[in-house]
């Protein structure tokens, strides 16, 4: 491409948007730089048309004037990648800011990616262990699959993020290199992920990608895809498992409407931008794993749900695209209950190939259906109760209420340090089932009830003689 | 450009990349490209190839992978694991030999679209068709091994070759369209037994994400008794169409014992794929769908999910810069949501044969509000409407599909196939079930306010018997042997539940309490009949039924 040229044109300068005149050739998505007054800036074509560019500065355009000098690369946005950027840290479009040196690049990608092709992809499967009950045993996450927390403001989040990182390990292996793409998170959050991830020595296999809230909102849209790209490179070319930890997608959502605001275009819903949906599809669509390829991507985006609604375009796309989704309930939070989530709106997709006998255990789907029905019908009861008291319950709804309470105080609670092993989850659940009748356990297979509580009912009457 | 015609498929730029006229004005021509346009320049050449977006039909489909322009996915991927700008790749394999025996002669008359022989693809017979516009007298025909692209016939003074090419945005014609009154076996028993579907008909599935609307399709697909099976995957998920190509070659086809692939079609068009492409997916499969059934054969198609398409029509007509209607989407929406739906239909063919396109469309309603302008739009052609239900999946009642506000049209149309062909009472249990659905549901409400206790016996028997058909008979797991349940299990287990409510009103009557029906004996044997097979289940139903008498 040998195409390069230097402009001095600016015409119009709108939001985060430069219109420059007198452009022949520029190409869609083309890299430019802006050299101001104040330093050089740079930007990509959104529009080109014959006669006139439009481009989007990444840095915003505080200080551009109409003097401003435009400079089209020919070329288009790439990340210089390498194994020596594991350990690093980076501002939201790759520049180290650690005090390091800019690494090695061994290639440089386009950071756009292209569309994986359906037929290259293989069957995410692996279980993931993530050492939390309510996900492990009932929203079971696996390599290569993308699982998004949803949350709102003032959750625990954050902290759960650190947890899985440090967590999360595939039997038999090791564990995971974490990605980290902070988009407009405060300072005082980024501190907290990298004192977390330095205490626990995590930080070695990270690599964190971070677009702060006082860095610029359009800078935000290009974070992701740089840690993206990263991970793209390391899992399928250097063979590593990564798990991308995307965190905040409210904000890039927030940068894209802005975008679309200034480009005037016609506004979907809230005002957000018709093709959001497939423009998070080309974010989220970049986990997975590739034939005959031995890393793998999985992705676990954080997003906070405005006013804690799950039908607010931000959430509502994500999880159409998403494989599944882990919900945080505000009243498991004040109950003070950690980590605060609730398995009822929460899913995991692709549980069901990475569950069951020689991956988990043999009891686990049924374990797992009977945990969502009872404490289903355990919630609708605790409404039932706040109208008509618990005296007008029979005794059989009465064991399913306090089996809900049980499950929520045993089951869903678990310390930030505690890691539990899939075993012991499913132990704890077996256990909460063996105070509601045998026959009540619909959705377990007779063999498993026979193996589990028989056994165990045998083993604790024994303990009892013996006592 | 003078002359191009709207629709028409351009190459754009130097990298080729394929692209379809949208819209004509002067002297400029709107161009939708079906890639990525990352780089392309103004200045660079535009090329016409002088015809619309067409389909290749021939022998070679079925088992095979498409995006949604039909460029062969396994093919593309000899190329690398990404779908890299301007690679193309014919959708027939241009050097299979197929076995060609002719089943006309030399000197025959034919129709329009007339069969002129048949070739073996997999366990199908391929019928080997004139294109709907060519008919005549046979000049020559020979029997032999051919590659799709050499001459077999000539016919009228035109030599065919076995393939031939249809726009996919226009239907393929038929004599004349039929009533649809044979169900289309799915073996879910919501399905079939409280809102079957017939085949040539059409149905949708709305459902909020985690509803279900992807595992319903896929099970769809595996087990309801079409002959082929047209899957698209429009705007959804790389990982699920990589389930789906991993699973339906390992899975049979409980009819034939041949891989469940070899009578499939997929074309996935995922999300991160082109949106241009996904608008044309949807059309693509309907071509496919309609050139099968006119062999004759009984076509479904699953498109999942038409929302990912009207958005696609949406994403379009906002950077053509058209006034927006409802919701950002296109005033035309629903002309061309109905235009796409009344592509299904049982038909008498050109030939004169049976055929049936059914058509299953997943909607994917923005924050699962069904008033939005695609579900709507949809309800208002389809005949059967799937409600999947948001609460139900929260609770893991698989299939989520709601049976209170679901409803069929084809009920009575189908109802004659099931009296005859499965079982008399068919009837009259179907309306004894969806009765004491609507009962239990109305009793629920006032159990809301004043507690299940308050309730006297008879109705705490309805609630236990809604409750035994919720759990033990609607609730079916696609993950188990339960998956499919045939037309005379379905309806036998029906049978036994009802058996157990008569027993269980006659007992109160005589002086039995609700208390003691709960802990019947028969209670914990129905819940687990579905899990039995064959002649295990009708033992077991004969025994429960023995001991309700």
């Amino acid at each position: 491409m040998a195409f390069i040229k230097e402009f001095q044109t600016v015409s119009e300068i709108k939001g985060p948007l430069l219109f420059v005149e007198g452009v022949e050739g520029a190409g869609y998505d083309e890299l430019v730089r802006i050299r101001t007054a104040d330093g050089d800036l740079t930007g990509k074509v959104l529009d080109a048309r014959k006669g006139m560019a439009v481009v989007q500065v990444f840095e915003g355009t505080f200080g551009v004037s109409k003097q401003a000098r435009v400079r089209f690369t020919g070329d288009v946005v790439r990340l210089g990648v390498g194994s020596d950027m594991v350990g690093r840290v980076f501002d939201g479009l790759g520049r180290p800011i650690d005090g390091g040196l800019q690494p090695k690049p061994e290639e440089k990608l386009e950071i756009t990616g292209a569309a994986l092709n359906p037929v290259s992809r293989s069957v995410p499967q692996d279980f993931i262990q993530t050492g939390v009950s309510t996900i492990d045993v009932m929203n079971t996450l696996v390599r290569g699959q993308k699982l998004p927390i949803f949350s709102g403001s003032g959750l625990p989040h954050n902290k759960l993020a650190v947890q899985i990182a440090r967590q999360a390990t595939v039997k038999g292996t090791e564990g995971f290199n974490v990605i980290f793409g902070a988009m407009g998170i405060t300072s005082e959050e980024a501190k907290f992920f990298i004192r977390e991830f330095e205490r626990t020595g995590a930080i070695e296999h990270s690599t964190l990608f971070l677009n702060l809230a006082d860095d610029p909102a359009i800078e935000r849209l290009m974070t992701p895809r740089m840690a993206l790209t990263a991970a793209e490179y390391l899992a399928y070319e250097q063979g590593m498992h990564i798990l991308v930890i995307l965190t905040d997608l409210t904000n890039y959502c927030e940068a894209l409407r802005e975008i679309s605001a200034a480009r005037e275009e016609i506004p979907g819903r809230r005002g957000y931008p018709g093709y959001m949906y497939t423009d998070l599809a080309t974010l989220y669509e970049r986990a997975g794993r590739v034939h005959g390829r031995t890393g793998s991507i999985t992705q676990m985006p954080f997003l906070t749900m405005p006013n804690d609604d799950m039908t607010h375009p931000i959430p509502d796309l994500t999880g159409y695209i998403t494989e599944g989704q882990v919900v945080l309930s505000r009243a498991l939070h004040r109950r003070g209950i950690y980590p605060p989530i609730n398995p009822l709106p929460s899913l995991s997709r692709l549980m069901n190939q990475g569950i069951g006998e020689g991956k988990t255990r043999d009891d686990h789907y049924g374990v797992s259906n009977q945990l969502y029905a009872f404490y289903a019908e355990g919630m609708d009861l605790r409404n039932l109760v706040a109208i008509v008291g618990e005296a007008a319950l029979g005794a059989k709804d009465r064991q399913i209420l306090k089996f809900a309470n049980d499950f929520e105080d045993r089951f869903i609670r678990q310390g930030f340090h505690e890691n539990r092993s899939v075993e012991v989850s499913l132990d704890i659940a077996w256990d909460l089932f063996s105070e509601v009748p045998e026959t009540e356990l619909k959705k377990i297979k007779t063999q498993f009830i026979e193996r589990h509580l028989k056994q165990k009912g045998k083993t604790d009457g024994s303990e009892g003689n013996s006592k | 450009m003078p002359g191009i015609q709207m629709y028409s498929v351009v190459r754009v730029g130097d990298m080729g990349l394929v692209g379809e006229v949208i819209r004509i004005e002067g002297e400029d021509v709107f161009i939708q490209v079906y890639e990525d346009t990352s780089g392309i320049r103004p200045g660079e050449p535009v090329e016409d190839t002088g015809t619309p977006l067409v389909a290749e039909l021939g022998p070679g489909l079925l088992s095979s992978i498409y995006d949604g322009t039909e460029r062969p996915l396994v093919i593309l991927k000899q190329e690398g694991d990404y779908v890299v700008r301007g690679i193309s790749a014919p959708a027939l394999d241009r050097k299979k030999k197929w076995k060609f025996r002719p089943t006309v002669k030399k000197g025959d008359e034919l129709d329009k679209g007339a069969i002129i022989g048949e070739v073996k693809e997999f366990n199908i017979i391929h019928r080997v068709m004139l294109p709907p516009t060519i008919g005549g007298k046979v000049e020559k025909i020979d029997e032999g091994e051919f590659t799709v692209e050499e001459i077999v016939a000539v016919v009228n003074g035109k030599s065919l070759t076995m393939m031939q090419k249809w726009p996919v945005r226009i239907p393929r014609p038929v004599r004349q369209k039929q009533d649809p009154n044979i169900p289309l076996v799915t073996g879910m028993r919501i399905l079939d037994a409280l809102f079957p579907l017939a085949k040539g008909g059409t149905a949708a599935i709305p459902g909020g994400f985690g509803t279900g609307k992807t595992v319903t399709q896929q099970s769809l697909a595996k087990f309801c008794d079409a002959d082929i099976i047209i899957y698209v995957g429009c705007g959804e998920r790389g990982n699920e169409m990589a389930d789906v190509l991993h699973e339906f070659p390992e899975l049979e086809d409980p009819r034939t014992g041949k891989p469940l692939m070899q009578r499939t079609v997929l074309i996935a068009n995922t999300s991160n794929m082109p949106v241009a492409a996904r608008e044309a997916s949807v059309y693509l499969g309907a071509t496919l769908g309609e050139y099968y059934r006119d062999m004759g054969y009984d076509v479904a198609l699953m498109a999942d999910s038409t929302s990912r398409w009207a958005e696609a029509l949406r994403e379009m007509s906002s950077r053509l810069g058209e006034m927006p209607g409802e919701e950002g989407y296109p005033a035309y929406l629903s002309s061309r949501v109905a235009q796409f739906y009344e592509r299904a239909g049982r038909v008498k063919t050109l030939t004169g044969n049976d055929g049936s396109l059914t058509m299953i469309g997943a909607v994917s309603p923005p924050g699962g509000d069904f008033s939005e302008p695609v579900t709507q739009n949809t309800l208002r052609v389809v005949k059967v409407f799937w409600a999947l239900d948001k609460r139900l999946a929260q609770r893991r009642h698989f299939p989520a599909i709601s049976w209170l506000n679901s409803y069929s049209l084809y009920t009575e149309e189908v109802a004659d196939w099931w009296v005859k062909g499965v079982n008399p009472q068919t009837t009259i249990l179907r309306d004894w079930a969806s009765g004491l659905l609507q009962k239990e549901n109305e009793l629920q409400e006032i159990v809301q306010l004043v507690g299940p206790d308050a309730l006297p016996d008879r109705e705490k028997v309805i609630l236990m018997v809604g409750r035994i058909l919720r759990e033990d008979f609607l609730q079916q797991n696609a993950f188990t042997d339960d998956a499919f349940a045939s037309p005379q299990k379905q309806i036998r287990m029906l049978e036994v539940v009802k058996a157990f409510n008569t027993y269980a009103m006659q007992m109160l009557e005589e002086g039995k309490s609700a208390g003691d029906l709960q802990v019947h004996d028969a209670v914990p044997r129905i819940a687990r009949l579905k899990e039995k097979m064959g002649d295990e289940f009708e033992k077991e139903a004969t025994l429960i039924v023995g001991m309700v008498v």
